[in-house]
């Protein structure tokens, strides 16, 4: 049995669930869409071959031309892991991808944080606030143009 | 002055002295001679002699309140398995001299939202009322301020007053967690006032009196094995009056910084530790006149050491459940009170009267007869309180087994390399 | 008469003893009892994942050691695993058991600080804190011994550990073996069966399983609620498939069960290290041709571990340079805290506090 489901099984799974979000897929991850996203994560959490329960880590990538949110999933009565990444803000171009928190509730701290530090707008987030840095901080200190 | 002062060995070896009085048990004059005052002038013998035994008095309890203060320390010391102060004095005794010149010489701020008169005089009115209890307590055989008639009821109708410096305290600072501490103090206090009265009753029966000097006398057989169960309820309800662990929510380090008096500092603060203190000492003297039979002890020591003896076990078990026991949460502590401690002291007063109505003046035998019927109505009415209040049976993690060993790796992860 | 009454908002930190360092609340309260809770935090914020990107491979440990500073041992794991993965590099098996004593010795020294500083916040007056911190003072002996170190050990490196351990260190852990399960005897019977104990922990902060798996919660917290999830035994790392041991499972999901189940952790913890010494073989603690500056192919990795608090993991993509392009930690600490507010909504004060501190975290983690 194998732990963590490979790029190209989770590509698959996806394609079932909506045959346009994949857009690429890797040895370990998958990307999709920003537009499918809700509902691809809706299906992840309660299909029942998938049923990713846990959303264990949400992080952000600064590519310098783009921005990467990489969702680490865990599915504890499956006892797998799976890669999803949304690719967002071409051209460092307000990045925003839908918010999973409808979907995982332990998106909410971590999508605050990435915000807070990554600049990456998660749309729908009930309370989109700094989470580390004071209101008024001006940049996302991640970032990779951020001055030192 | 009554004749009744001249009872007092306390008051009599000092107004003898100053006073030409003719009264025979002042003959032969105090041990400096006969009178040094002129006839006439007993009043100002009488008050240079209330002042200075009062004065004597005060400054040995705010000194033992200091003994108190390092002998607690040293003991949570050795109860926490480390040593305790030992840098001021031999084994740091003098730690607590170090820290009231320490607290002297601190600023004395005052928030400026608070309410100056309120705040400024909280810590003042905090130290009456340990202050006053004092004046009752028959420390030996004839060494007391005063045999008040009514000395019980004294005692409990004045260390009701520091709810008052609490909530000013409170109040004064215009401090939320102050506020808090003040409110929950005074929950506190006004609760346990009441199972903390009862208990009492049956010792009143029994002694027939109200006298602190009274009750002590009545003690052929202590108290505490005569009234076992008003022992019971009056030892936990005065530990929650001086606000001690594990009643200490009123300070509450761990919730409320240090509840009511967060915003005092320097020597208004010292006074505040010190009218903590001070009150532990004078309830336990309580309880050693009340239920430890006061300074009667045998004659190989003054009744005066014998008093300060019975004290240490007191002050010993109030520190060691300090050290041990973690707090309760306010509204636990109130229904203990209402729940528990009341409904005890209530068979308490039952069971006391049925006796006193057998046995109307108990000699040294029935009082015994009386401790053994009142030790089967402890245990049983303790068990019952206790299977009410308790909680069930504590269940214990199942633990979820492996395996045989080895456990078979999954693919994709290993010890770190091939992935 | 209508009585009015308004809720109070207290400032619950940053400077308060039971907020186990600088994190602050913002709660709302009707007379005792808890009707809102916003978590504000960022007071030890230093930017440690910013500080990453600008130092080697190797010199990022030293910066974890500074996350959740009383658990360095397992922070440094947790980021090593993931710069092995990113780099391949294969780690020598003396240095793996080394990593793993050194991970459970530092599981049970986080546990201790959670059992002593829950009792605090509790009002027990420091005197079980006074006896985990000696047992966590033996602890630290060791690991001094093992790296010079005490707190910010920077002890693990990639393909082993800094150094072999040295000879004195085996009898010093072989009597901290032989004392520590009557010690640990010891609190159970000072703390586990005190009625007050009981009565305050008991049916308070329970919080359902399916939510908390929904909130990402794991470690100690999870397990208390009924739910088998260990790392160490479902995805093992290391050598954690080469040692058998038990993990304790609570159903009540309250106060108490999380801190008994802390208890029995360290128990489990002895079982491991144990097994961990018998096992252990000679040879280099660590591969000496791997380089100290390594320079690891495009790419990211992720493993995650079952650290004291719950998953930690470390998130590494690499640029093909000497540092790492993004170095992203999964804090449990921070995670674990998402559902605080439904927790304590409907708590009076002290209990809030307490289930605060139940929860267990650390505030070098939650900040980073």
């Amino acid at each position: 049995m194998s732990v963590a489901m490979s790029g190209a099984e989770l590509a698959e799974a996806i394609r079932e669930i909506d045959s346009d979000a994949v857009t690429d897929h890797s040895d370990d991850a998958v990307w999709v869409t920003p537009s499918s996203w809700p509902d691809v994560a809706e299906k992840l959490r309660d299909l029942e071959a998938l049923r990713f329960e846990m959303l264990t880590l949400l992080t952000t990538v600064d590519y310098v031309d783009h921005f990467e949110v990489v969702y680490h999933l865990v599915s504890l009565s499956r006892n797998r892991t799976g890669v999803v990444k949304i690719r967002c803000g071409e051209g460092r171009v307000s990045p925003s991808v839908p918010t999973a928190i409808n979907v995982w509730r332990g998106a909410d701290l971590q999508e605050r944080e990435a915000y807070d530090l990554m600049g990456v707008n998660f749309d729908g987030h009930p309370n989109m606030k700094r989470l580390m840095l004071w209101e008024g901080f001006e940049g996302h200190p991640l970032r990779k143009d951020y001055l030192r | 002055m009554g004749p009744n002062f001249l009872d007092n060995a306390f008051f009599r070896n000092i107004y003898c002295n100053l006073s030409e009085s003719d009264d025979v048990r002042c003959s032969g004059g105090g041990w400096l001679g006969d009178g040094l005052l002129p006839g006439g002038f007993e009043w100002l013998a009488f008050l240079i002699t209330a002042i200075l035994m009062a004065a004597i008095l005060i400054t040995l309890v705010l000194n033992a309140s200091l003994v108190f203060i390092w002998a607690e320390r040293r003991l949570l010391g050795r109860f926490q398995s480390r040593i305790g102060p030992n840098r001021w004095g031999p084994y740091g005794s003098l730690t607590p001299i170090a820290d009231a010149v320490k607290t002297l010489f601190k600023e004395d701020i005052v928030p400026a939202a608070a309410d100056r008169w309120v705040f400024n005089a909280a810590p003042v009115i905090m130290m009456v009322p340990s202050l006053m209890v004092l004046a009752v307590i028959p420390w030996g055989t004839g060494t007391f301020l005063a045999d008040l008639n009514v000395g019980i009821l004294f005692i409990i109708a004045i260390t009701s007053l520091s709810t008052f410096a609490i909530v000013m305290a409170g109040w004064g600072s215009q401090n939320r967690y102050a506020m808090f501490g003040a409110m929950r103090a005074v929950a506190l206090l006004i609760s346990y006032e009441i199972p903390m009265a009862i208990s009492l009753l049956g010792v009143l029966m029994i002694a027939g009196s109200l006298s602190l000097v009274s009750v002590v006398e009545a003690q052929n057989v202590p108290f505490i094995l005569v009234q076992p169960l008003g022992f019971l309820v009056f030892f936990i309800a005065s530990v929650a009056e001086i606000n001690r662990a594990p009643f200490d929510v009123a300070e509450a380090e761990s919730e409320l910084g240090s509840g009511y008096h967060t915003d005092y500092s320097g020597m208004k603060f010292g006074l505040f530790i010190n009218a903590e203190f001070t009150a532990t000492i004078l309830s336990s003297a309580v309880i050693v006149a009340v239920f430890l039979a006061g300074g009667r002890g045998w004659g190989f020591l003054p009744s005066q050491a014998w008093f300060i003896l019975k004290m240490v076990p007191v002050l010993f078990f109030i520190v060691w459940t300090r050290a041990s026991w973690p707090r309760l949460r306010i509204d636990q502590i109130l229904s203990l009170a209402w729940k528990g401690l009341i409904i005890l002291a209530f068979i308490n007063v039952a069971v006391s009267a049925i006796l006193s109505f057998i046995w109307p003046a108990p000699s040294t035998s029935e009082l015994w007869l009386m401790a053994a019927i009142n030790f089967g109505v402890l245990i049983v009415s303790v068990f019952a309180i206790s299977s009410w209040f308790g909680s069930g049976p504590v269940s214990t993690p199942r633990m979820s087994h492996d395996e045989a060993l080895p456990r078979p790796r999954p693919a994709g992860l290993s010890a770190g390399g091939d992935s | 008469m209508t009585l009015n009454s308004e809720s109070v908002i207290v400032n619950v930190g940053p400077q308060h003893p039971s907020t186990h360092g600088v994190m602050r609340l913002r709660v709302a309260f009707d007379g005792e009892l808890v009707t809102d809770a916003e978590m504000v935090i960022g007071y030890l914020h230093r930017g440690s994942e910013k500080l990453a990107e600008e130092r080697t491979f190797t010199q990022v440990v030293t910066l974890t050691d500074r996350m959740d500073y009383v658990a360095s041992m397992t922070n440094n794991q947790a980021y090593i695993l993931a710069v092995e993965k990113l780099a391949g590099i294969e780690p020598t098996p003396r240095g793996v058991w080394l990593r793993m004593i050194s991970a459970e010795l530092q599981r049970i020294v986080s546990h201790l600080v959670a059992v002593g500083f829950l009792l605090q916040d509790l009002g027990a007056m420091g005197t079980p804190l006074m006896y985990t911190m000696r047992e966590r003072e033996d602890v630290l002996d060791l690991f001094e011994l093992l790296c010079g170190a005490r707190i910010t050990n920077s002890y693990h490196r990639p393909s082993g550990v800094f150094q072999d351990a040295p000879d004195e260190f085996w009898p010093r852990l072989e009597l901290f073996m032989a004392n520590m399960p009557g010690r640990i005897d010891e609190y159970e019977q000072l703390i586990s069966g005190n009625e007050i104990i009981l009565s305050r922990m008991r049916g308070v902060g329970v919080i359902q399983p399916d939510m908390m798996i929904n909130a990402s919660i794991t470690g100690p917290m999870l397990r208390a609620g009924g739910v088998d999830w260990d790392l160490r035994h479902r995805q093992p790392y290391e050598y954690y498939d080469r040692v058998q041991f038990d993990r304790p499972i609570m159903d009540e999901s309250d106060n108490y069960s999380r801190y008994l189940v802390r208890v029995y952790e360290m128990r489990e913890s002895l079982k491991i290290l144990r097994q961990c010494i018998d096992q252990i073989e000679p040879g280099p603690a660590r591969d000496a041709d791997v380089p100290f500056v390594i320079r690891p192919p495009e790419g990211d990795a992720y493993v995650p571990i079952e650290g004291p608090k719950g998953e930690l993991g470390f998130y590494l993509v690499s640029d093909g340079g000497i540092s790492p392009y993004r170095c992203k930690v999964r804090p449990p600490s921070l995670i674990n805290l998402t559902l605080l507010r439904e927790m304590v909504i409907g708590l009076p004060m002290a209990a809030m506090i307490v289930t605060f501190g139940t929860v267990d975290i650390n505030m070098g983690e939650v900040d980073r």
